[in-house]
């Protein structure tokens, strides 16, 4: 694999214009959280993902591994930069991408997933992208379509794309994840970020915090081996990484916390509060930023942070779990 | 002000229920706290100028701590003002006092505690704390501030004579509330039981053809606020408990290890729902007074410790909203000025000892709210009521101090009082 670390200085005999020539191969027909995959998997799917970030930043992007096949992006639940992550991923890797954005307002959810999943089915897909406002929707859905699927978020259960991505930012900027300590903080309870980084970077050997008031802690929390905090400033303590977790406006005026100036007080990340943390920890937020609510303008665009950097890891992650996953399609040339 | 003189308060019978002290002895005020306390402080020599009070005859307690008084400040200053209520707060021997959030406009905002404790410090002679809303404008839908409210100064939270009607919310704020240490007090009612209730339910309300509110309404409510405070772990205190039905909740939740506390007020410790007879509407209070059974019940709880706190309860209303036919009568009656001499009235009868009283009244609930009173530790703020056990008085309602006469010892005989209220080493009140 490449050493592209931050600041990417490339060895000078690199070939800009070369293709990646890794050929990780994820044994597995979907990917539908970090739950079950092994960290040399992940490790696999990150050193694959390095490549990408290379191919990524030079002018002829293309590649033709999904070169015939079709990708489907389903999303049940507006999303923005996940939907044009992955449709560019898609594209780059040479697949036809389509968009299918469906309202679930109208509809019974179970019937209407079920149905629409035949329905795609029939049209002879090769991957879905699947987000849904349901936990467990992406694995059923898995179950009755024939293609690959990957879960682009399912409720408050996992978004094992973002695990990833999230891993490979860390990964290139702090060169390891073993031993660093990660707080991951805000609305954990409604988190699928929250679910796939525990898994994901405890599978590689960090330490995680939650720190949240205790009306966005799901219940027995800390039997997920993770170290549990109310108070912003001593759960930061000796932190490498401050993971904010972006709250819905629906939940700040009283139901789970009192307001945004109560929740900014005490669990916003502002200058003050991320001095409680290394003086070399670093910020991330998975988007989009309340800014004033769960960070500040000065932090979310300060030297601390990796928000911008995570943007760009996001499509590098998703083109090499694109490719790993196509090598078990049905009748990829790797795989005959 | 100047400080005043040095005070010591000469050959008292001295209790402080902190310390699990009885002794007789001299205490010496200075500088606005209990500089010493031992048998004879005049042979060491005392500070110039320095005021002596023949206490032989008196008991010297840690001032009284209401956890429980309405004041109409802001928004129905006729009612009672932050100033009035102080005042007959020091003429009954409280020297802190703790107001309810029900004001126009609610206490659900850091800026009307600011307000409250600014206009206290420059009205009230004894210390005053507000409690704050639970939940916004008390409509028992959404959280406040609590970590806000705190921070400014308030010393809990509860919606007043409301129940929270959502186990939801009560359990959020439960929850919530954790971290900052929050206690919550809640009004155990399920209002859709008590209905259009006047008085207790049973066989009085039905001669009386006044609509009953069942005890049930306050126990279900209790009994479902104990197991959210289980699964929370969060800091609950019952705001008025009145029957034994409670009682056996309470008991049982305490032994299980639930952090569960209780108030009863002073009027279910002394009344029954026989002095409603009459339709006499300074009796009709909420919760409702009860039978004679609970009301001994109660006054067994308190005796063992399983009630941790006696409130007065304090709610004054004018006599627009009380010379109405019962059931149309405001609830609520005063007490800061009544509740030490009600309460001695328990223990002239024997039912509870002085020590237990005063805990009752002073040391619980300062520890339940995190206050430096309560004692009389030498150190402390010199908060002291001096109580005269055997002064027999009749009440006289003109001379009450709040602003409201709805009290419901109006010319009751009473044994024992407070001769002399100390706050801060500075004399607020001197019966004469």
């Amino acid at each position: 694999m490449l050493a592209a670390r931050a600041g990417c200085v490339y060895p000078a005999d690199f070939d800009m214009t070369s293709n990646p020539t890794a050929s990780f191969t994820l044994q597995r027909r979907h990917l539908l959280g970090i739950e079950g995959l092994s960290p040399d998997e992940i490790v696999g799917l990150l050193d694959l993902a390095e490549e990408f970030v290379v191919l990524n930043r030079q002018v002829e992007k293309k590649r033709t591994t999904l070169r015939g096949r079709t990708q489907i992006n389903l999303f049940f639940e507006a999303s923005t930069r996940t939907q044009s992550s992955f449709e560019i991923a898609g594209k780059r890797l040479g697949a036809d991408v389509m968009n299918m954005s469906v309202s679930t307002s109208s509809v019974k959810k179970g019937e209407t997933l079920i149905d629409t999943a035949a329905t795609l089915n029939a049209m002879h897909p090769d991957v879905l992208i699947v987000r849904h406002s349901a936990s467990g929707a992406a694995e059923l859905l898995a179950r009755k379509v024939d293609c690959s699927v990957v879960n682009a978020g399912d409720g408050a259960h996992e978004h094992p794309t973002q695990a990833l991505l999230d891993a490979l930012t860390i990964r290139r900027n702090k060169g390891r994840i073993q031993g660093l300590t990660v707080a991951i903080c805000g609305d954990i309870t409604h988190s699928r970020v929250a679910r796939s980084n525990i898994l994901l970077l405890q599978a590689l050997g960090a330490q995680v915090r939650v720190i949240a008031p205790p009306t966005l802690l799901p219940k027995d929390i800390e039997r997920f081996g993770v170290e549990v905090h109310g108070d912003m400033r001593r759960g930061l303590e000796d932190v490498d990484i401050v993971m904010m977790l972006r709250l819905q406006r629906e939940r700040m005026n009283g139901s789970y916390v009192p307001s945004v100036k109560e929740y900014f007080h005490f669990w916003g990340l502002d200058e003050a509060k991320l001095r409680y943390a290394r003086p070399d920890a670093l910020v991330m937020h998975p988007g989009p930023m309340n800014r004033g609510v769960e960070i500040d303008s000065a932090v979310a665009d300060g030297a601390q942070s990796l928000i911008r950097e995570q943007v760009e890891m996001g499509v590098a992650v998703r083109m090499a779990v694109l490719d790993a996953l196509s090598r078990t399609l049905p009748g990829n040339s790797s795989n005959a | 002000m100047p400080d005043p003189r040095p005070i010591l308060l000469a050959k008292a019978r001295i209790l402080d229920p902190s310390r699990d002290l009885d002794t007789k002895g001299d205490i010496l005020v200075a500088d606005g706290v209990i500089k010493d306390i031992a048998p004879d402080l005049t042979a060491a020599g005392l500070p110039a100028d320095t005021e002596i009070v023949d206490c032989r005859g008196l008991v010297a307690v840690p001032g009284l701590v209401d956890m429980r008084a309405f004041v109409g400040e802001p928004g129905a200053e006729h009612r009672e003002t932050l100033a009035s209520a102080s005042q007959a707060a020091a003429a009954g021997g409280v020297t802190t006092i703790i107001c309810q959030p029900d004001t126009d406009p609610v206490i659900d905002d850091p800026a009307i505690v600011d307000f409250i404790m600014r206009r206290a410090r420059d009205t009230a002679i004894v210390h005053v704390h507000p409690m704050a809303a639970l939940t916004k404008g008390l409509e028992g839908r959404e959280m406040t501030e609590i970590g806000l409210l705190g921070a400014a100064g308030a010393v809990a939270f509860t919606d007043g004579t409301r129940s929270v009607p959502s186990a939801q919310v009560l359990r959020r704020a439960l929850t919530y509330g954790r971290d900052f240490g929050a206690l919550i007090v809640h009004h155990t009612e399920d209002a859709s039981l008590a209905g259009e209730g006047v008085m207790n339910e049973g066989e009085l309300a039905s001669r009386l053809g006044l609509a009953g509110m069942p005890k049930a309404a306050e126990t279900i409510v209790f009994e479902r606020d104990v197991r959210l405070a289980a699964i929370t772990g969060g800091r609950y205190h019952a705001a008025s408990l009145t029957c034994a039905e409670s009682l056996d909740v309470l008991r049982r939740a305490k032994e299980a290890g639930i952090n569960v506390t209780a108030s009863a007020s002073i009027n279910h410790l002394t009344l029954n729902e026989r002095d409603v007879v009459g339709y006499r509407t300074f009796f009709k209070l909420t919760p409702p007074l009860r039978s004679e059974d609970d009301r001994v019940a109660l006054v067994e709880a308190v005796a063992e410790g399983l009630i941790d706190v006696i409130v007065s309860d304090h709610n004054p209303q004018d006599v627009e909203v009380k010379r109405l036919p019962f059931s149309e009568a405001a609830f609520g009656a005063v007490g800061l000025e009544t509740m030490l001499a009600a309460g001695l009235r328990l223990v002239t009868d024997g039912r509870l000892d002085l020590m237990t009283l005063i805990r009752a009244m002073s040391t619980r609930p300062a520890e339940l709210l995190g206050l430096p009173a309560g004692t009389l530790r030498p150190g402390r703020l010199a908060d002291i009521a001096l109580i005269s056990l055997d002064e027999a008085w009749i009440l006289d309602p003109t001379s009450l101090k709040s602003r409201c006469r709805n009290t419901p010892f109006d010319e009751a005989r009473f044994e024992g009082r407070v001769v002399r209220t100390l706050v801060a080493g500075r004399t607020v009140y001197e019966y004469v």
